[in-house]
């Protein structure tokens, strides 16, 4: 019996609870003359519980203990002369007795000792697996029992019920929230690591990026100045800003303000679509296209212009996040009353008089949220700057050259044969905590701004 | 709700003099909102220097025949105007006349107070900004002073010209909209329920202001007090279901109204 059946066996019996409790309420309900506390569902549902929630409990908490309990039994019962292995060799030792076991990917001769280890572990096995049984179907019995002789008039059943299920929902909501601190934790922690090889000083502050990878062995650690790329970053999303914020803007004004509601509702998904696109097609695209074309233009002008450079990965980056900025810009210039519109008109002004000097400043503090929102999104993007922005990580100020971002590095530090161990790796996680405290606080800025703003007409 | 006592309806007739040349005519005007037909051919005439109100019960069309006098109905889509609405004598709704000059000569002021997200210094001198009427600040300047003092809010205010317009209360801010409206001297001021969101003290102020205003002005105003009609204007207008019922000196109206609709309305059996 493995362990899905186990838990289908155990829901099934949670359903026949649920029954009993619902028949055993009904009973009570019939010779009682008091009133019962909840409707039968809920004394059901109780039931179920109990039923359920000890089993699964024990079930848990099994799975965590059962491998290192048995481990440590088939290790102590191992020859003599294998007592003191370290640590990583008996963890390999331990996935041979498992092959052995099950009979399936051993490679080499099985010595006696091992085939003695291995059936030992098969037989601890299967009595694990029985006392867990054992165990859960017992508490489940035990919990259907109890439950049962409980139900009375006065069983406050819906209250229990309710707590239980604002308890899972907090558990799912938790879920959520922890995932989100543990990957910072762990991010922080490996930065960490990261700066016992380096101080955070030559690392916030130098000028140079020059990781020199370990395999190559050249002796020194090289250098891991963040300034090149943070400064590459900065580029190319500059460049995406100025050109997403004012076609961006323009779109939602026209979109807000002229378009007729036609247009508009065909218009807007239309552009929207443009932030669906993968990032790997808009990638491709800068690469093969829009690249070759600046470089063809520059040659036309007589200036030298690179086929990957900032100018490229920051123009298609901008392209992707124009339904950034018009689609937020828009929802905020329409929730701007009409009253004050037409307060303006009234007065004479024409309508692009009244978006410039009423309705833009009545929006503009969610309007800059909204253009913070697609900075932080831009800093973050990785796809487009790996294939368009020629990487190089140098410290200089023409964006018709090439250059590297933070993103871009931690892809390079990361793919091919690292040693996850070594600072040539670990910088990664220094460089994704950088990038994340700066999307994070973009963020912030951003997401207050608009709350903001939205405060102001409610 | 009784009638009107007559000694209300007295107090606007003595104090100021009708004048018998009109200023705007609406002549069978009619508006649709897709083909719904929400004005269904209405004469009316707007003296000069007269205060007239249109009663009428909710969803009858007052606001949208206010609003085809300034040509407001413009900013709305699929709504479309029959008829003519002349100025002195001019059509408004000719395709040569230019819409910014109709909205500085016909000012309006909305139902709810709606101050620009501006100090309140900046309110007032949006319009003459946008029109050019002022040769320098301290020009500016005086036109401010001289709509707020007209407007009574001067002295609640000096002291405060740059503060948000927002922050003013309720009746402060209506008045505030009417210093913005007369700032841009129009010559005819529409009114569409300027006191529906005020309190009685708050009303009686604006009420004060719409007499004296009637001195230089031509005012048009909904309203859905039959006292305040009758305490403010010189005529009153009947509308019922998109159509002009009944138009006539607003003592008349009040005690000798001649459609029996009108009557019902105003006596409280209907609306
Ligand atoms: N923007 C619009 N689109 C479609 N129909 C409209 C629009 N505005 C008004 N209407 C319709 O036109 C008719 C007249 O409306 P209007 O607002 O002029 O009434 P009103 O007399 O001002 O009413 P109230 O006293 O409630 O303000 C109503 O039936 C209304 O539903
Ligand atoms: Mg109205």
């Amino acid at each position: 019996m493995n362990n899905l059946t186990l838990i289908a066996g155990l829901l099934m019996l949670m359903a026949v609870a649920y029954q009993i409790g619902l028949m055993r309420s009904r009973a009570v309900a019939r010779t009682d003359s008091e009133r019962m506390h909840s409707r039968p569902v809920y004394y059901g549902w109780l039931v179920a519980l109990w039923c359920g929630v000890p089993a699964l409990f024990v079930f848990g908490l099994w799975s965590l203990l059962e491998p290192a309990v048995i481990r440590s039994i088939v290790i102590g019962a191992l020859p003599a002369e294998l007592a003191d292995m370290p640590a990583q060799q008996v963890s390999v030792l331990m996935n041979r007795l498992g092959h052995i076991a099950s009979g399936f990917g051993v490679a080499g001769e099985v010595a006696p000792w091992e085939a003695a280890a291995a059936e030992q572990l098969t037989r601890l096995q299967a009595i694990s697996q029985l006392a867990k049984i054992a165990l859960m179907a017992s508490l489940a019995m035990a919990g259907v029992l109890m439950a049962r002789r409980h139900i009375r008039p006065s069983l406050r059943a819906r209250n229990h019920v309710e707590k239980v299920i604002a308890a899972l929902l907090a558990i799912c909501a938790g879920v959520a929230v922890l995932t989100t601190v543990g990957i910072v934790f762990s991010m922080f922690g490996e930065a960490m690591h990261f700066f016992s090889f380096v101080s955070p000083m030559e690392f916030f502050f130098g000028t140079t990026w020059n990781p020199r990878f370990s395999t190559t062995g050249a002796g020194g650690q090289g250098e891991f100045g963040l300034l090149p790329l943070l400064w590459g970053t900065l580029m190319v999303s500059i460049i995406a800003l100025l050109v997403a914020v004012p076609i961006g803007l323009m779109t939602a004004i026209y979109m807000a303000e002229y378009a007729p509601s036609w247009l508009r509702s065909v218009a807007k998904p239309v552009i929207e679509v443009l932030a669906g696109i993968p990032t790997i097609v808009y990638g491709v695209f800068a690469l093969m296209v829009v690249g070759p074309f600046f470089a063809s233009v520059g040659d036309m002008l007589g200036i030298q212009i690179r086929a990957t450079s900032a100018l490229t990965a920051g123009f298609v980056m901008g392209v992707m996040i124009i339904p950034f900025v018009s689609s937020l810009s828009d929802d905020i210039i329409t929730q701007v009353p009409q009253s004050l519109r037409d307060g303006s008109l009234g007065l004479g002004a024409t309508r692009s008089e009244t978006i410039r000097q009423v309705v833009l400043p009545a929006a503009l503090p969610g309007i800059v949220g909204a253009f913070l929102l697609a900075a932080s999104r831009a800093i973050g993007e990785t796809m487009i700057v790996v294939l368009a922005a020629g990487n190089s990580p140098v410290l200089h100020a023409n964006p018709l050259e090439a250059v590297s971002t933070v993103t871009v590095t931690i892809v390079n530090q990361l793919t091919g044969d690292t040693d996850f161990a070594s600072p040539q790796s670990l910088v990664a996680f220094a460089l994704g905590l950088t990038l994340f405290v700066i999307t994070l606080a973009l963020n912030v800025v951003a997401l207050y701004i608009v709350r903001k703003y939205r405060e102001q007409y409610d | 709700m009784k009638m009107i006592s007559p000694d209300v309806i007295g107090q606007r007739k003595e104090s100021s003099e009708v004048a018998s040349k009109a200023k705007m005519s609406a002549r069978s005007v009619r508006v649709f909102y897709s083909e719904v037909e929400a004005i269904k051919g209405i004469d009316l005439d707007i003296m000069e220097n007269e205060v007239i109100a249109f009663i009428g019960p909710s969803g009858c069309g007052k606001s949208t025949f206010l609003r085809t006098l300034n040509r407001m109905n413009d900013t709305i889509e699929d709504c479309r105007v029959e008829g003519t609405v002349t100025l002195d004598g001019q059509d408004i709704y000719d395709p040569s006349l230019d819409v910014v000059m109709l909205r500085a000569q016909v000012g309006m002021v909305f139902q709810k107070p709606n101050p620009f997200p501006k100090s309140i210094y900046d309110n007032v001198a949006y319009g003459p900004k946008l029109h050019g009427l002022a040769r320098g600040r301290g020009d500016l300047d005086e036109i401010v002073e001289n709509s707020l003092r007209r407007a009574g809010l001067w002295d609640e205010v000096k002291d405060r010209l740059d503060k948000p317009g927002t922050g003013l209360s309720g009746g402060q801010q209506q008045r505030l909209c009417i210093a913005r409206a007369i700032a841009v001297s129009p010559e005819v001021i529409l009114m569409d329920e300027p006191c529906s969101a005020l309190d009685p003290i708050a009303t009686a102020k604006i009420e004060e202001l719409i007499d004296e205003l009637s001195s230089q002005y031509s005012i048009a105003i909904v309203t859905h007090s039959m006292q305040q009609a009758a305490r403010v204007s010189d005529r009153t207008a009947y509308f019922h279901l998109g159509e002009l019922i009944e138009v006539n000196n607003t003592e008349k109206v009040f005690t000798q109204p001649d459609h029996h609709l009108t009557e019902a309305y105003i006596t409280g059996r209907f609306g």
